[in-house]
């Protein structure tokens, strides 16, 4: 709640103004039914026409009133919650853009784009209805009481015993009935998980004829599934009867007593008439305070999650120069003792997908090696042998926890983030195609004219299909580079890395999808056009690396080799069994 | 929000898909009846209780010292009677309602759940899982929350606002006219807004989706923006779409709001006229005092359903358009049962014959044009060429996944089309190369293939793939759980799993997808061990990756854009100079 005063203050005028005008706006409507006695009770009897509809204009006056204000002030916390809103996605979305490497592996992507979509949205509509029905509700409900007992403290001491108990009631059944949702939802998940193996696994469970295995398996999910709906949906269906129940018993209750009392000339018929008002006034007041309380704490959750994002800390920022010591020789790319593993709090929550490519468990042990400026470099092993691990420190979306790593001679650390990148063109795994035009995802905001980018995509292999579409550049991507194959996904990536010319060329498991002969022409093309770059290459085929300068043969984040093609075959008989394996006879 | 976002989807047919939703509802039939006669009770209980309380107030208003308290205590008791049941007969509503959706909502789920195990494997090549999952997840709960509030709702409102005004008009008829002024102008400001409002919600809706499908797919590039600082222009192009939602969002509620106030405002009018004209009719000796508290009780009472009608109206809707995509799924058409008296495959000895096949996975586009080949009992057939290259096509003629369109696929001589898909596809044993595992424990997901296998026979299937060991190092050995996606397990683990799997299975035909799996060398020299000895003495088909393979392959076909474009021993092949040679070759480049 602090973190959203935070946004709201700069609106304090305007809400306390929306406050204002609710409780002007409540007021006047509670005056109805009190004009309403009035008019029965004292004007009546008058026996003035006149009189009469003047009273009765009162009231159609106030009712009109109460409209203007109503709406007025509901316009008005809606704009709140616009601005307010706005901003916090605006402040969120920028924390999700700079969050590092390991602030991401915690919080976890899913968990981000939910923090981003619904949980923005619980916290606007809740900024919207509690000024809206955070007045109104309880003044319904404190107002109605007041009212009636000022009208007769008597009848009204009725709603004041009964008002605090059905309030428990509620609040109670609520705070019951939110576990069994999370039942419910528990088993859907249940339910859910069973037709997803199902789905995926359609080929085993055909060819094994399990399907009448299967169906027993989802009906015992079903039916389980079926009892904890019904157990919430029961339960939290109980408030309203209840306090129905109650309210009526109070009507009743003072419908009696009412009698007595103007038996004793205490009070007039006309009251109880408009108690029978109050009473259903104070109902919507439980009510309302019922779902506000729900609201709350629903909200509550969801700007704490917000929070949790927008309130990080910025890592990663670069520093001073004189704290870091000179690397240990001339290499271009040098990595000098370096032990790394990601955040451990992260591993052992394991939950959602994370940083894009990193695997978690895996970590660097005491790796050092050197590649010379416009050197090549390739590095093999198995998955989760740490190969991705090498890019992340080496583009700097992790810090390692010993050693250092150096570019151009300078430890990355002391680099601005954007100029130790600019130095790089790099494709991830699993990399990602945006949904806009080709030659915005080749430039991808970076000083590339069209001509730049032809060239990339030609120098990837990509020129032809390219060239293939009537609108030629400005042909536009789905979402995910949906409507691209696999193997041309992956040549749009290499031309992006290949666009600005980088001095240093990362690409990390990217031709998978091409096959054999498209990937030699693109490694025969790089080597043409793009000798001056230093490259790291990362791939599970050895045909892709063997040609390059160095190689490094990592297991378990150990360099078990390092060393050319001839060199490794020679010396080291992890990459001799890769070779053999893919390559020739067993 | 949801009720909001739904009005984009509207139903097509209401009325079929009404029918068929109610046949779900059949088997419940004499509790809908139930239901509706405890509705009608409660209903009418309640509507007695004004007229208790005027009747009440009449005697009380007889003035001070004139009040006759037996006759209040009579009204005031009977007032609290019927009031106490009407909410014990609401309760009671409640329980049966929700028994009842929720257990045809099960039945639905039941239905979707056995449709899907009768549907062929090309309908989940062409739908997305999570389409899939979200009409039982979401739709069908759609359904059942509908069926829960609206029924109950439709009955309550039908017999409050008929009882109303049935007591309105009784109490007196100038009065009621009053009321019956105020129903069209509530009518027809809500349909009046809600032409004006749907547009702005539906823009919102739009708004808001296009502002998720942005966040989505920038923070899952997150990587990428930051390593080619691409983060201001991301963060610029945001600001238009955050901007534009905000803008849709003030735009829609902001006329939203209105109503709420709006409504509240007729029946505070519909009140004042109430209290106006009553008072007339009063001075004039047509009403009692007493008569009018009830009158403005019933007015309260039939203002309620009236406000509610367009909500429910909608809520009906969006679950007409729910149930019609599940219907739509249920519909699907299924896998064609076998021909009346099919073989039962027995004794399968594992000689497979193909004679000039074709086949494509559209009936206009044929991929593969007239394949034959003759795999005889215990042979090696490798098949190869590039990815995407139609490999699995193969798999899924052989084991009946689909059929082929032209030519016979024969075991041991039998037409696989003039036998049962069963007995066929429990011939063949498999191991393909996403490997699937479920949640369950290790034992479980061996003995998977085969009901009643015994521990012993699980061990030493897991022996013989080589992952016993590993097993038994585990802290719970063959009662560990693995879960969904194997996360808990490695690949290569998973993979001798499987295999194992298809050892205990012990079929004469084997399925194999040879795809190297990218683990570390000493697993992936066990899952070699492995599969060799599971091919041993059986009639394999195997997607070859290794050159080993290929090359002690009895049989090569090499595929390439769908179709077989030659086969033949590794040696005729390199001879022939054509795609395998070029395919072998491109590898050394």
């Amino acid at each position: 709640m602090k973190f959203l005063f935070k946004y709201l203050k700069c609106f304090l005028k305007r809400i306390t103004g929306v406050m204002g005008i609710k409780l002007l706006g409540t007021a006047l409507e509670l005056m109805i039914p009190f004009v309403m006695e009035h008019l029965i009770d004292h004007v009546v009897p008058q026996n003035s026409f006149s009189h009469v509809l003047l009273w009765g204009g009162i009231m159609i006056a106030l009712a009109v009133a109460v409209r203007f204000l109503n709406v007025t002030a509901n316009r008005m916390s809606v704009l709140t919650a616009k601005e307010a809103a706005y901003a916090i996605r605006r402040d969120l979305f920028s924390a999700a853009l700079r969050l590092s490497g390991s602030q991401m592996d915690r919080v976890g992507l899913p968990s981000l784009i939910s923090r981003m979509t619904s949980d923005s949205y619980n916290v606007q509509s809740f900024i919207q209805s509690m000024q809206t029905m955070g007045i109104r509700a309880p003044i319904m409900l404190v107002g109605g009481i007041a009212v009636t007992l000022a009208m007769d403290a008597g009848l009204a001491l009725i709603l004041c015993i009964m008002a605090p108990v059905m309030i428990a009631l509620v609040v109670f059944i609520s705070m019951k009935g939110i576990p069994l949702y999370d039942r419910v939802q528990a088993g859907m998940d249940d339910l859910v998980r069973i037709m997803r193996e199902n789905i995926t696994g359609v080929r085993v469970v055909k060819a094994l004829s399990r399907e009448g295995h299967e169906k027993s398996r989802f009906a015992a999910a079903n039916g389980e599934q079926m009892r904890r709906d019904i157990r919430a949906g029961v339960t939290m269906a109980m408030p309203g009867p209840i306090v129905t129940l109650f309210l009526n018993v109070g009507l009743a209750l003072v419908v009696f007593v009412g009698a007595r009392r103007v038996n004793s000339g205490q009070t007039e018929p006309g009251v109880i008439l408009a108690f029978l008002t109050y009473f259903n006034m104070i109902l919507m007041g439980v009510m309302g305070l019922n779902r506000i309380f729900m609201m709350l704490s629903k909200a509550n959750a969801s700007a704490k999650r917000i929070a949790g994002v927008v309130d990080l800390k910025e890592e990663l920022t670069p520093v001073p120069e004189e704290l870091c010591p000179a690397p240990p020789d001339d290499g271009f790319i040098v990595f000098d003792d370096v032990s790394f593993s990601y955040d451990a709090d992260a591993e052992s929550r394991g939950g959602g997908e994370g940083f894009l490519g990193s695997a978690r468990q895996k970590c660097l042990e005491h790796i050092s090696f050197s590649v010379p400026r416009g050197g090549t470099l390739g590095i093999i092993g198995a998955t989760g042998s740490g190969k991705t691990s090498i890019i992340n420190l080496l583009m700097r979306f992790y810090d390692p926890q010993e050693g250092r790593v150096f570019v151009g001679g300078r430890d990355v650390r002391t680099y601005q983030l954007d100029a130790l990148r600019s130095q790089f063109g790099a494709v991830f795994q699993n990399d990602v195609i945006f949904a806009d035009s080709i030659l915005e995802n080749v430039s991808f905001g970076r000083d590339v004219d069209e001509n730049g980018v032809s060239d990339a995509l030609d120098h990837a292999m990509a020129g032809e299909f390219v060239s293939g579409y009537d609108d030629g550049l400005m042909h536009r991507a789905a979402i995910h580079g949906a409507n691209f194959s696999g193997g041309q996904k992956q040549r749009l990536l290499i031309a992006r890395a290949l666009a600005a010319n980088p001095s240093i060329l990362v690409l990390d498991d990217s031709s998978s999808a091409l096959d054999y002969r498209t990937d030699a022409a693109l490694r025969r093309a790089i080597r043409e056009h793009h000798s001056g770059a230093t490259s790291v290459v990362i791939a599970q085929r050895v045909s892709s690396i063997m040609s390059l300068d160095r190689i490094m043969v990592l297991d378990e984040g150990r360099m078990i080799g390092f060393g050319s093609h001839e060199e490794l075959l020679a010396s080291c008989p992890a990459y001799r069994e890769i070779h053999e394996t893919q390559m020739g006879d067993l | 929000m949801a009720a909001r976002d739904s009005i984009m989807h509207k139903p097509k047919d209401s009325k079929g898909a009404l029918r068929r939703m109610l046949r779900f509802l059949g088997p419940y039939l004499w509790l809908l009846v139930l239901v509706a006669l405890l509705c009608i009770g409660s209903n009418l209980l309640s509507l007695l209780g004004p007229n208790l309380a005027g009747s009440a107030i009449n005697e009380a208003a007889a003035g001070p010292g004139k009040v006759n308290f037996e006759r209040v205590g009579y009204y005031a008791l009977r007032m609290l009677i019927c009031y106490a049941a009407s909410s014990l007969l609401t309760v009671c509503i409640h329980v049966v309602m929700m028994n009842v959706s929720k257990r045809a909502a099960k039945q639905m789920r039941r239905a979707v759940f056995e449709k899907l195990m009768r549907l062929p494997v090309s309908y989940f090549d062409r739908s997305q899982a999570g389409d899939i999952i979200s009409r039982v997840s979401y739709d069908i709960d759609v359904i059942s929350t509908c069926m829960a509030t609206d029924v109950t709702a439709i009955l309550t409102s039908v017999v409050t606002v008929v009882g109303s005004v049935v007591m309105m008009v009784t109490i007196s008829l100038p009065l009621s006219a009053v009321v019956l002024f105020s129903v069209p102008a509530s009518i027809l400001y809500t349909s009046w807004m809600r032409k004006r409002t749907q547009p702005r919600f539906v823009k919102r809706s739009k708004n808001y989706g296009v502002m998720n499908g942005f966040v989505e797919e920038m923070l899952s590039g997150q990587k990428t923006i930051q390593a080619y600082a691409y983060e201001k222009r991301v963060a610029q192009r945001f600001d238009a779409i955050n901007h534009n939602a905000a803008e849709a969002y003030y735009d829609a509620d902001r006329y939203g709001v209105t109503i709420g106030p709006t409504m509240g405002t007729i029946n505070n009018i519909t009140l004042s006229l109430i209290a106006l004209f009553g008072s007339l009719l009063f001075m004039g000796g047509r009403i009692q005092l007493g008569s009018i508290s009830s009158f403005v009780l019933y007015s309260r009472k039939f203002s309620g359903p009236i406000n509610e009608i367009a909500n429910i109206i909608n809520e009906l809707f969006s679950a007409l358009a729910a149930s019609e995509r599940v219907f739509e799924l249920l519909d699907a058409d299924e896998e064609p049962a076998d021909a009346e008296g099919a073989l039962e495959l027995s004794d399968v000895r594992g000689d497979v014959k193909m004679e000039h096949v074709s086949f494509g996975y559209e009936k206009s586009r044929t991929i593969i044009h007239d394949l034959s080949m003759h795999a005889e009992q215990g042979k090696l057939i490798a098949i190869v060429g590039p990815t995407g290259a139609g490999k699995t096509t193969i798999i899924n003629l052989l084991m009946r996944f689909y059929d082929a369109q032209g030519g016979v696929i024969r075991v041991d001589g039998h037409d696989i089309c003039a036998c049962t898909r069963e007995s066929l596809r429990k011939a063949y044993a498999m191991v393909l190369q996403d490997t699937w595992v479920f949640r369950g424990t290790i034992f479980e997901n061996i003995a998977y293939g085969r009901d009643g296998a015994t521990r012993e026979e699980v061990a030493a299937a897991a022996k013989a793939a080589h992952i016993h060991p590993f097993i038994m190092r585990l802290p719970r050995g063959y009662d560990t759980v693995v879960s969904e996606d194997g996360g808990n397990i490695s690949k290569g683990q998973k993979q001798l799993l499987t295999i194992a799997r298809a050892m205990l299975y012990d079929a004469r035909m084997l399925i194999l997808d040879e795809a190297t799996s990218n683990v570390d060398t000493s697993t992936e020299r066990e899952i070699q061990h492995a599969m060799r000895s599971l091919m041993q003495g059986k009639t394999c088909f195997v997607i070859a990756h290794r050159l080993s393979t290929v090359k002690n392959a009895d049989h090569i076909l090499v595929l390439d854009h769908g179709d077989v474009v030659e086969q033949g021993t590794h040696s005729s092949l390199m001879q022939a100079k054509g795609a395998y040679y070029k395919l072998y070759r491109s590898q050394f480049e």
